[in-house]
């Protein structure tokens, strides 16, 4: 594994943070090489936790800063436990107020529990996350090297690309787990279309990379339609296929402060899309008598 | 009447579907099934995933039908734990027909 940079600048989302991560633990460290970064910025990869969880050395010196109120570094988690400790550790340490507190803990949760319970990766899911002062933005990235979105969707739905595998992942009401109208005790296939439509109604960027697909959710401008759609495929958004393979699922998020939605007003939006999605799915589903 | 804290077993914030199925196995089907009715108390739970309460209810709602919400009720609920609620009783309510 080779890591290289820019020599003047370094600007890494920390979905790519993510999956440097876990690409990396999957690799001796021997065979890791990292350039000598030479970036002033370079110390960003090391504050964020990159060597550490590589077990390499990291040449530069860097001061390391209290992360309190800026950053969530690099983070493993393998377990549902883990991940209930790390979402009440780590999330009050972005220091947010409480309405905004609880949109990151839900989008964490969420796309963690999906990566424990479906990826079936031998290293978890590594995760990180970045406020942007400027911006006041707060960017999640979490990424894992398990079955990926398409081994798993099609063991209850059919899906012949990556990309319509992303699709029925993202649509209410779908999951790998069964085909049954409701999903199973344990799994709705409801968790992505939640964080998808948490960053359409804020209008945020929200993308999604499995296999050699992805899905680009795009930032709507102030005053264009929030509306949801239960079809990923109706909102604005870009995709991209035969990618370079990613063997697993990348999921990225940036969640602008400012205009983060009343969660209970987005929950509102949330139930009618959702509701109106089963019923016309139940109905496809009914048949007719047939009078001969 | 089987009264279920919430909040004891996953502090302010209810995600943990593990939890939830702990609670749905080992106390409310058990109290459905000897005839007592269940009250679910949110208090102090400041927001829930509707991954935690689908793995809380939904299976109730199979099992039991929509009968099964005469007879579970969810007490001091904040506006966003209502909502979730409300959507997963809502969803399992719609898909309930035959599959």
């Amino acid at each position: 594994m080779e890591i290289t940079a820019n020599d003047k600048w370094i600007s890494i989302h920390p979905a790519v943070l993510s999956m440097i991560a876990a690409l990396g633990v999957t690799v001796d460290p021997k065979n890791i090489h990292c350039q000598k970064l030479e970036a002033r910025s370079s110390h960003y990869l090391a504050r964020m936790g990159l060597f550490k969880t590589l077990k390499i050395p990291f040449a530069g010196a860097f001061v390391e800063h209290e992360p309190a109120g800026r950053f969530i570094p690099i983070t493993q988690i393998r377990s549902s436990d883990e991940l209930s400790r790390f979402i009440t550790d780590m999330v009050p340490l972005l220091h947010l107020e409480p309405e905004q507190s609880r949109t990151i803990g839900y989008i964490i949760s969420e796309l963690a529990r999906n990566v424990i319970e479906h990826a079936e990766s031998a290293h978890g899911a590594f995760l990180c996350a970045q406020y942007y002062k400027k911006s006041n933005t707060i960017r999640i990235g979490i990424a894992d090297t398990g079955l990926g979105i398409k081994a798993t969707i099609t063991r209850s739905h059919p899906a012949r690309t990556d990309l319509e595998a992303i699709k029925l992942a993202l649509w209410p009401g779908i999951t790998g787990a069964t085909s049954r109208e409701g999903g199973t005790e344990q799994n709705a296939g409801a968790g992505l279309f939640f964080i998808k439509s948490i960053a359409s109604i804020n209008r945020d960027f929200f993308v999604i990379y499995s296999g050699g697909a992805l899905y680009k959710l795009l930032k709507k401008t102030v005053g264009s339609s929030a509306r949801l759609h239960a079809d990923p495929f109706r909102d604005r958004h870009s995709q991209e296929e035969e990618l370079p393979v990613w063997r697993g699922t990348v999921v990225g998020a940036d969640i602008t402060l400012d205009q983060t939605a009343e969660f209970s007003a987005l929950l509102d939006a949330i139930a009618g899309t959702y509701k109106t999605a089963v019923r016309e799915r139940v109905k496809a589903r009914y048949r007719g008598p047939r009078f001969i | 009447m089987k009264t279920i804290s919430i909040y004891n077993r996953t502090g302010a914030f209810a995600e943990n579907k593990d939890t939830a199925r702990d609670i749905r196995v080992k106390e409310i089907v058990p109290a459905l099934n000897s005839g007592e009715e269940v009250v679910l108390d949110f208090e102090k739970v400041e927001a829930a995933t509707q991954s935690f309460v689908h793995a809380l209810i939904s299976d109730v709602i199979r099992k039991f039908g929509s009968g099964s919400l005469d007879r579970m009720s969810f007490k001091s609920c904040g506006p966003v734990v209502k909502k979730i609620i409300g959507i997963v009783v809502d969803y399992m309510q719609e898909g309930l027909g035959p599959e």
